[in-house]
């Protein structure tokens, strides 16, 4: 069909990041050095300083979620869409302080998976806590920690940390691997504001028109493919 | 303690039920103060665009929802089991502030089938008191449809709700349901247009014979006013509905059809921040004198009132019984009492349909009800249960509310959870998948049930309630029998590929799946005290001048939305409060 609207290519998305933030851009690719599989130019997300996790942590988060949500020419990865800020900058909002959550004792980690999350974390006590098990785990597993390993290698670890296969001792690994998932993708696709989807980069690639909300003349075109790119609640056009 | 000056009427709790009883008693010319332990917010400035539109704050965070943090319920599966908190959202939405559900609710808005009133009479008149599983308690509401009809007019009326009738006075309408019970009156407003994906449910729907209608929608289609003088604006299906408030003054909400009057009344008055802990009884404990609260600087306050309205939301109502020691707590195991009995649900399936490239379905054109396609053949006793040997049914719905991509995304069958496949599926999905879903009923039983918890407490030291519940063996056939038509559809829609998610015999009931907000029970009316907790117009059996609105009352659940019976029964209840307990104080029905 010719009135579909043109899935964003790679090329573009960069472009258009290039346009978006060129200052920030130029210097966060060249002051620091590359590495492989993380942050590719153009997108500014390694210009970011975390608040809340140490070095340590900031590399486990970056090289976990970009195996997550990898790059490829399909769309931005999630180091490219911002995610580590995210959830880093989620780490002192409400959510990571547990402020949504009902967290008065006595807590049962054992109760079936069916009565929901019973342990006595909240989201960035989980995080740290998570994280050091997990980076001593690989230490002590491949002699490195995750962030240093393969891609091939960290897939592995994070599809048995998926399953739970992997036994920590007051870390459920699945659990954690529920709430990093769970945080990359919001996110990859929240809006902007909140640090990751840099450029609404993850809205352009599936076609979500973000904070337009308004379809009263499209309820009138059934089938018609629409045409308009994505804006954010602060103003961002495409 | 403080002690205020004493009102006629007091109201606890300030969403849909509060609002309508404040209207109503005011216009009688009661004094009437309505006590919220949220803040206030109306459309301008709390729901405005763009603010509105973020699905992190609202549809993932829960902005609008109670802060489980303060106050949450236990959950466990049977009787033998221990309960732990329901810590995060998941299974079920609270409300939170003026307002209350009524704000982040779909607007999918229904009334009953007569049978659904008279339940258990129906059931046993027309297959027999053997069909029902012994451990089955259903029963009747006390009140029927045509006893009903003008109020559930009423309430539609109110809402601005659009859609098509079925069944005008007996006789049927095309487009619309056929299943329903006859109504006086069209709708206020004619429906919103289908989008794409619910226009392809309702053909593949039509093609096998069904009878698709629009479904009915408390998002106003048009600019419309209602019976107070308020306005409400058309929908412009921003995708951003269930979960989040309204821009657009479209979806009703008690914002957008009363507050706008009732606020502005000198004989109504509204105490925000304010946490109702008990109704107080007098010595006799027959009668109320008030109710006992927590002020926004944590003091207790007495107010008294010769009638008190309980209107929360569905589990604090049968909470706030239960914590002022009014009717006999539910006993599981011996049937008797009546506070907390029949807590009841709802089971869902869905089916996501995913097409080829070529089409396009938009999802995040959507409303949380306009737009939408609805088959009822299934629902309520609108087909012979003989064979299938379940009681219940539901309705099958075509189309989407939105296309939110954190919650709303859905992929085909085999796609990873993560790394590029999943990346991949998700860029070649998002634009070109629709949904079927099943919307059924769950009856009530013996040991499903709501008391207080022994362990767990809320932020002022109280017990948090007790849900015991798992899903029975009448619900899993009905689910099944449901998702089997569903899929029907689902492939005459002409689909690459479908994908259902249906719950089979055996899993647990999950708190971590959204299922739907329709809690129900556990105060619930009927004919007798010694089975009910309110006779027919939703007054205390055991303390006439306090009345439980809500769905608190529902004996067991319906397979439909709740909120137009909810609406519909609050305000018959005012009616009888209006017009016959004012004049004579004391039960409307004997015992």
């Amino acid at each position: 069909m010719s009135n579909k609207p043109r899935s964003p290519s790679r090329r573009d998305f960069l472009r258009q990041s290039m346009v978006a933030v060129p200052a920030v851009t130029l210097l966060g690719s060249s002051a620091l050095a590359p590495e492989p599989g993380h942050a590719a130019p153009g997108t500014g997300a390694k210009t970011y300083a975390p608040r809340y996790f140490n070095a340590a942590e900031w590399d486990f988060l970056q090289a976990a979620v970009d195996r997550l949500i990898p790059p490829s020419e399909d769309g931005p990865s999630a180091v490219e869409a911002g995610v580590p800020e995210f959830i880093d900058r989620q780490m002192d909002a409400a959510y990571g302080h547990g402020g949504y959550w009902y967290m008065q004792g006595p807590f049962v980690p054992e109760s079936p998976a069916t009565l929901g999350y019973q342990l006595r974390y909240t989201p960035r006590e989980f995080y740290r806590k998570a994280i050091a098990a997990i980076d001593d785990w690989c230490r002590r597993q491949h002699g490195k920690s995750f962030s240093a390993l393969t891609h091939e290698q960290q897939d592995d670890i994070l599809g048995q940390m998926e399953k739970g296969q992997i036994k920590l001792e007051d870390v459920p690994t699945d659990t954690f691997f529920s709430q990093l998932i769970t945080n990359t993708k919001e996110g990859y696709f929240s809006d902007p504001m909140y640090g990751g989807n840099k450029q609404m980069g993850a809205w352009k690639m599936i076609g979500f028109p973000g904070a337009r909300a308004d379809f009263a003349d499209w309820i009138e075109q059934p089938g018609k493919a629409y045409p308009f790119g994505p804006v954010s609640i602060e103003g961002e056009q495409s | 303690m403080i002690r205020m000056k004493p009102v006629d009427v007091v109201i606890v709790g300030f969403g849909w039920t509060g609002a309508i009883m404040g209207a109503e008693l005011t216009e009688a010319g009661l004094n009437v103060l309505a006590l919220e332990r949220g803040n206030y917010r109306d459309t301008s400035p709390d729901f405005i665009y763009p603010r509105n539109a973020d699905e992190l704050a609202f549809g993932i965070r829960g902005d609008l929802f109670q802060p489980l943090a303060r106050e949450t319920i236990t959950v466990r599966h049977g009787l033998n089991d221990t309960a732990v908190p329901y810590r995060q959202y998941g299974s079920f939405l609270f409300g939170n502030n003026v307002g209350g559900a009524g704000v982040h609710w779909n607007g999918q808005h229904y009334r009953p089938s007569p049978e659904d009133l008279e339940l258990e009479s129906h059931i046993a008149q027309r297959y027999g008191r053997k069909f029902m599983p012994e451990d089955m308690q259903i029963q009747d509401y006390g009140v029927t449809y045509d006893e009903l009809e003008p109020f559930l007019e009423h309430f539609e009326y109110v809402c601005g709700t659009s859609g098509k009738a079925g069944n005008l006075n007996g006789s049927l309408q095309e487009g619309g349901n056929p299943f329903e019970g006859p109504r006086k009156r069209e709708y206020p407003n004619p429906p919103v247009r289908s989008n794409y994906g619910a226009g392809l449910f309702a053909d593949a729907a039509r093609a096998l014979g069904y009878k698709p209608f629009p479904q009915p929608s408390a998002n106003a289609s048009q600019v419309y006013t209602n019976p107070y003088g308020v306005r409400l604006g058309p929908c412009n299906l921003c995708g951003y509905c269930e979960r989040f408030s309204c821009y657009m003054y479209s979806k009703a909400s008690p914002q957008t059809t009363i507050l706008p009057v009732l606020l502005r009344r000198p004989n109504f008055s509204l105490r925000t921040q304010s946490h109702v802990t008990r109704v107080n009884l007098d010595s006799t404990r027959k009668r109320a004198t008030g109710v006992t609260y927590i002020d926004a600087q944590g003091q207790e306050v007495e107010q008294p009132a010769d009638l008190v309205i309980v209107a929360a939301f569905q589990m604090h109502n049968v909470r706030l019984m239960l914590l002022s020691g009014i009717g006999a707590p539910y006993d599981p195991v011996t049937g008797k009492g009546v506070i907390g009995k029949n807590y009841a649900y709802q089971m869902m399936s869905s089916i996501s349909v995913f097409y080829d490239r070529d089409v396009a379905i938009n999802p995040f054109i959507g409303a949380g009800s306009g737009g939408n396609v609805i088959i009822d053949e299934f629902n309520s006793d609108h087909f012979d249960h003989g064979p299938h040997g379940f009681v219940g049914g539901g309705y099958i719905l075509g189309g989407q509310t939105g296309g939110r991509p954190i919650q709303q995304l859905l992929l085909p069958p085999g796609t990873p959870a993560w790394g590029e496949k999943w990346k991949r599926a998700a860029k070649e999905s998002y634009l070109h998948t629709t949904g079927v879903q099943t919307h059924g009923s769950v009856m009530a039983y013996r040991d499903r049930y709501l008391d207080l918890d022994p362990t767990y407490k809320d932020a002022f030291g109280l017990p948090l309630l007790r849900m015991t519940f798992d899903w029975h063996d009448n619900e899993y056939k009905m689910t099944k029998f449901l998702t089997d038509r569903a899929q029907e559809i689902a492939n005459q829609m002409k689909p690459r590929q479908t994908s259902a998610t249906v719950r089979q015999p055996g899993s647990h009931y999950d708190v971590r799946q959204y299922q739907t907000t329709h809690t129900t029970g556990g105060v619930i009316q009927g004919a007798s005290p010694e089975t009910s907790a309110l006779n027919r117009y939703q007054q205390s059996w055991d303390v006439p001048n306090v009345f439980v609105t809500g769905a608190s009352a529902f004996p067991q659940n319906i397979g439909y939305n709740p909120t137009g019976l909810i609406g519909g029964l609050t305000y018959w209840s005012a009616k009888a409060i209006r017009e016959t307990y004012l004049k004579h104080p004391g039960p409307l029905v004997q015992a």
